[in-house]
């Protein structure tokens, strides 16, 4: 992580994680499309600061990890037309994601 | 400085979805046809990266937080640039750049030289209370 005020990341490239489905308080960057569904961790893309606290004039800080998270497009819309391995990869941080059961 | 405070508009029928948050939600096909921008597009652009990007008054999030706090009606009756421009009114007194009493002035310096010249001017305009700053609105 290139920020030495940024947190370490705490999941790796193939982990599972749920996304929170809590209710968004003020601006958010996680859509309600995938909050309480369980992708894979694609990437480990660096650590940013905070959106939801820049927002609002904050400095953002401690930095968070943000991470490209891998979700099959089946089991985001139950109307999905495409082959079983459609993949979505969505960027998400480190706040809104606890680590899933591994299959 | 007026603080903003944290709210969430939400859109109605979604289940406490917030007004923007419409991935899935079906609104039929999404227009992918590119048109030139207008010059006042152009301009809002040029003010937004002047102000974000280079004097750093506000970034990127805050534009998008006052996005987001527009009513549904509001939000889905106003097009890109319009949001825009609507959240930089909002953003520029927020960060006391200029005061409203600055602004409003200039808008009707605006109107009467669009007038003068014979230019079109829109009926109504856009009302303080409903663009997102309740803060700024309230007082």
């Amino acid at each position: 992580m290139n920020r030495e005020t940024s947190l370490p990341p705490q999941f790796n490239v193939g982990q599972r994680v749920l996304v929170d489905d809590r209710k968004s308080v003020g601006h958010c960057r996680t859509p309600a499309f995938v909050r309480g569904r369980v992708g894979v961790i694609a990437e480990v893309l660096g650590a940013f600061r905070n959106p939801e606290k820049l927002a609002y004039h904050r400095p953002g800080l401690p930095a968070q990890v943000l991470y490209a998270v891998r979700f099959r497009q089946h089991e985001l819309w139950p109307a999905y037309e495409g082959t079983k391995t459609d993949e979505l990869d969505i960027d998400i941080y480190a706040n809104w994601l606890t680590p899933a059961a591994a299959i | 400085m007026p603080t903003p405070g944290k709210h969430n508009e939400i859109r109605e029928g979604t289940g406490g979805r917030t007004v923007h948050d419409i991935g899935g939600l079906d609104f039929g096909a999404i227009d992918m046809s590119e048109h030139d921008l207008a010059l006042w597009e152009k301009r809002v652009d040029a003010m937004i990266v002047l102000l974000n990007a280079r004097k750093k008054v506000f970034r990127t999030d805050a534009m998008r937080r006052v996005i987001e706090s527009y009513g549904e009606q509001q939000y889905d009756a106003t097009d890109y640039y319009e949001k825009w421009v609507r959240a930089l009114r909002n953003l520029v007194l927020e960060q006391e750049l200029v005061t409203r009493e600055e602004l409003e002035e200039k808008l009707v310096e605006a109107v009467e030289t669009f007038k003068s010249e014979g230019r079109e001017v829109a009926s109504e305009t856009v009302p303080w209370d409903d663009i997102g700053n309740r803060e700024e609105a309230s007082r």
